[in-house]
């Protein structure tokens, strides 16, 4: 386990030195800064000093090295667009991106879990039909479709929500919502599936001869053992949920790191851009690196390998 | 008593397949309307006509039998604009995964069968790629390459390749260590030939199931890009750029937002259902959805 944790850790770490030099690669590829925030009457040895003064007269290798050792204390320059360091618009994004998403994943789990047992469950070839469907139609479904036709339904129509921005608790509903249609389709059908699984397993069968109650052997030992499966996905599904949460902010004005990092693109805002990819990106593999290894303590049966 | 087996009398029931017919079907449709859409369309996409502006869908009080789907804000026909968005969307969606595919299977080949230095080496750019989510990868790279069709396409291929690397690594290892592959060696012939005519026809199951499973997404993935104004750009027409446009009239004309949405949403149903078949038929053993 000692030497599997050390494998994983330096594997996470070398990636993330990848990540800061693709991150790094893909900037300078977009072009020259200067005149993105020079004005417009700025003559030649203007340019020059601001090519000497941010390093961009440097060769290619030293101007990586001082952008990773600034990166490293979390220096990312200043926003070309707002005054203020990049890192904190950055942070003060995050809070908003992780409300949303960990609301939606609570209320994926609770429409998703029972819907997945009704399914694996049910006699009503009717009840099967309808929650099948849900779960392929809620993953097909873009979800800026599914938001915009949420936000015309009820708070258009039927003004009961926000439509935008964020504050209250009714503000929370429409996104959350929009988010976990689609994160709850994927739940569903993987429940189905590893409760299907789990009553075919002998110690179901030997269960229902020992006469037990159904519904404790469902909930005890089908589903248990069908949780594991659940959790590491629900782990894996950060991924699909930090996406979605970037068409959904974008969709109900939500200020999060999604729509900061699309404005600062429309904007060319490259020290926000960079800043905001580096700190998903962290966020998203810290996150896989504690589920795989959350897995690993639940479940002795995975092998360090 | 005797016992007589009567089962012979009964209708022998037919087989029933378990193959998604409608979906196929309706790909079938897309992909038809995405070739002959310049012939098919009734109307110039980009034409404006002032005369009828939003214009809602026949069967609505003031639809017309002209547009049958409507027209939008400068009386562009909806239904036009739809099947070359159709083409759009599936020409990006046939490319980036054509790309993505070709690229992922000769990085993960090479790996796979070169092993060692090389391997490592390639896994940890693989890690890189997907380390992030794939609309923010995405979106990064839009940030560098900048927005538009062409762009749009390499975007998506960089985006998705290195799936597609880390499948066919993981199969060329199990397919390596098999007793036909040492025949073959023994029998003189050559590395190119091993991986060209052993290796490479076993893993493409899997891949193809994967590329299936993967248009689906990349459809979605197109549309969310054009709508949030960075994929697609006009004067070329994307569902998700229909949408984005219609955005502003979602009070007085709904047929601009829910109808191209509802294409995306059929379009991205049936390829998926389509490859998940294909996966129960062609990847028993599950290596498509353990390696993404």
């Amino acid at each position: 386990m000692a030497s599997y944790l050390l494998k994983r850790f330096l594997q996470v770490l070398v990636t993330l030195a990848l990540l800061t030099l693709l991150i790094f690669v893909l900037a300078r590829l977009s072009g020259d800064p200067a005149p993105l925030v020079m004005p417009s009457e700025a003559t030649a040895a203007d340019y020059e000093f601001f090519r000497r003064q941010y390093g961009l007269d440097q060769p290619f290798h030293l101007q990586y090295l001082t952008f990773l050792r600034n990166v490293l204390v979390g220096d990312f320059g200043a926003s070309f667009r707002y005054n203020v360091a990049a890192i904190e618009v950055v942070g003060t994004a995050l809070p908003a991106t992780l409300q949303l998403a960990a609301a939606s994943l609570l209320t994926a789990i609770l429409i998703g879990v029972p819907l997945g047992i009704v399914g694996a469950t049910t006699k009503s070839p009717a009840v099967k039909l309808a929650i099948d469907s849900y779960s392929a139609l809620g993953q097909a479904a873009p979800m800026f479709w599914v938001g915009l036709m949420l936000m015309m339904a009820f708070a258009v129509r039927l003004p009961w929500f926000p439509s935008s921005g964020r504050g209250t608790l009714a503000h929370l509903v429409l996104p959350v919502v929009t988010l976990a249609i689609y994160v709850s389709a994927s739940v569903v059908k993987l429940t189905t599936a590893n409760m299907q699984e789990a009553m075919r397993s002998d110690f179901v069968k030997m269960a229902r001869l020992m006469g037990l109650p159904r519904r404790l052997i469902l909930l005890k030992h089908c589903l248990r053992n069908a949780s594991l499966p659940i959790i590491t996905f629900l782990g894996l599904q950060l991924g699909a949920l930090l996406s979605g949460a970037v068409v959904t902010e974008r969709v109900f004005a939500w200020p999060g790191l999604g729509n900061v990092i699309v404005e600062a693109i429309l904007n060319r805002d490259y020290p926000v851009i960079q800043a905001a990819v580096l700190v998903s990106g962290l966020t998203f593999m810290g996150i896989n690196l504690a589920v795989d290894l959350l897995y690993r303590v639940f479940d002795p049966r995975v092998e360090a390998a | 008593m005797a016992v007589v087996d009567t089962a012979f009398l009964r209708p022998r029931r037919r087989r029933r397949t378990d193959a998604p017919v409608v979906a196929a079907l309706f790909c079938a449709v897309l992909v038809a309307w995405a070739i002959a859409a310049p012939l098919l369309m009734p109307f110039d996409p980009n034409a404006p006509n002032f005369e009828s502006v939003l214009r809602p869908p026949f069967w609505e009080e003031d639809g017309s039998r002209a547009h049958l789907l409507g027209t939008d804000q400068l009386g562009r026909d909806i239904l036009s604009r739809i099947m070359l968005g159709a083409q759009v969307s599936l020409l990006t969606a046939f490319v980036a995964t054509v790309c993505a595919g070709t690229f992922g299977i000769a990085l993960g080949i090479v790996g796979g069968y070169a092993g060692g230095l090389i391997d490592m080496a390639l896994m940890r750019l693989v890690d890189t790629f997907l380390a992030l989510p794939f609309i923010l990868m995405a979106l990064a790279l839009v940030a560098a390459l900048g927005a538009g069709l062409g762009n749009i396409i390499v975007v998506i291929a960089l985006t998705n390749w290195a799936r597609y690397a880390r499948l066919v690594r993981s199969e060329v290892l199990s397919v390596k260590s098999r007793p036909f592959v040492d025949l073959a060696k023994v029998s003189g012939l050559s590395e190119t030939a091993i991986v060209l005519r052993h290796i490479l026809p076993n893993v493409l199951n899997s891949v193809l199931v994967l590329a299936v499973l993967d248009i689906a997404r990349t459809i979605i993935l197109e549309s969310s890009l054009s709508f949030l104004g960075l994929g697609v750009q006009p004067p070329d027409v994307s569902w998700g750029l229909m949408l984005a446009d219609g955005r502003n009239y979602m009070l007085v004309a709904w047929w601009l937002t829910a109808l191209p949405g509802a294409f995306i949403a059929l379009a991205v149903l049936s390829f998926n259902a389509v490859g998940e078949w294909a996966k129960r038929h062609f990847d028993p053993r599950g290596s498509v959805e353990t390696a993404i």
